[in-house]
């Protein structure tokens, strides 16, 4: 437990993790909100997943404009740690994305 | 066996408006010999591709939903790879399971909801006007309540 918080701690001071990608929308930076307060008070927004919050049960791959959000510039799939997406929604998004790649409606590379 | 398909295809952009259409009357000749049937055709016209695909920038993307076995998609699937030049991509993706859980979910929450709602003494359904407006006003259903939307 002490050793996740700490990872948390060191991604946000050296501002290299999640905070500095700046995806707009459900992202935040890590979300060690609280529980380490005495220490080093930060405040980070709490990641909450989109799908959920937004109640979006199908995520569909002719969706594009639901998607692109999750593809950032080198149109590699965003992962979960940055996105904050739960595990369910991760793995639907990632079909529904890989499906969009082959019908050609989101890259698969940036060039 | 009934099961529902998509079927996804892109037309190349050299072709033109009766290739597409034929196209549509080809498949529709498969699925109704075959005894199925088409649900629904969508054609989105012509969009831009995200990546080249052989020398096309663009394609033409139509949408069938078909009901009818699995005899059916291969058939199609079998027809649709041997045009290269004419269908540049598709794709068949089978939907009724996945919509079934959809339905499932959508009804277990708007049930969840009522019951919530009636404990609270409110009347079952959201009215309208009330709660709040959706950020982005797309045409999602706003029925459901949100109760902790304090948590950004």
């Amino acid at each position: 437990m002490n050793g996740s918080k700490r990872s948390f701690g060191s991604g946000g001071s050296s501002s290299g993790g999640g905070g500095s990608r700046g995806r707009a929308g459900a992202a935040g930076a890590a979300g060690a909100a609280g529980k380490d307060g005495q220490r080093r008070p930060m405040f980070r927004r709490r990641k909450v997943c989109k799908f959920c919050s937004d109640k979006i049960d199908d995520i569909n791959y002719k969706d594009v404009k639901l998607l692109m959000p999750f593809v950032p510039e080198r149109a590699k799939i965003l992962p979960r740690r940055i996105s904050g997406t739960c595990a369910k929604h991760q793995r639907k998004l990632r079909t529904a994305l890989m499906r969009a790649r082959q019908l050609a409606l989101i890259p698969y590379t940036s060039e | 066996m009934n099961r529902k398909y998509e079927l996804v295809y892109v037309v190349s952009p050299d072709s033109t408006e009766e290739q597409v259409t034929e196209l549509h009357t080809q498949i529709e000749g498969i699925v109704t010999r075959m005894g199925g049937t088409i649900e629904k055709t969508e054609n989105w016209g012509r969009r831009k591709l995200a990546y080249v695909i052989g020398r096309h920038k663009e394609g033409t993307y139509v949408i069938e939903v078909i009901v009818g076995s699995g005899e059916i998609m291969k058939e199609i699937d079998r027809r649709l790879k041997v045009i290269p030049d004419v269908v540049i991509r598709h794709l068949v993706v089978r939907v009724d399971e996945d919509e079934k859980i959809v339905e499932r979910a959508r009804g277990l929450r708007t049930k969840t909801s009522q019951r919530r709602r009636l404990a609270r003494g409110l009347p079952a359904d959201r009215l309208p006007g009330e709660g709040q407006r959706d950020s982005d006003g797309d045409d999602r259903d706003d029925r459901f309540d949100m109760g902790g939307e304090d948590m950004r």
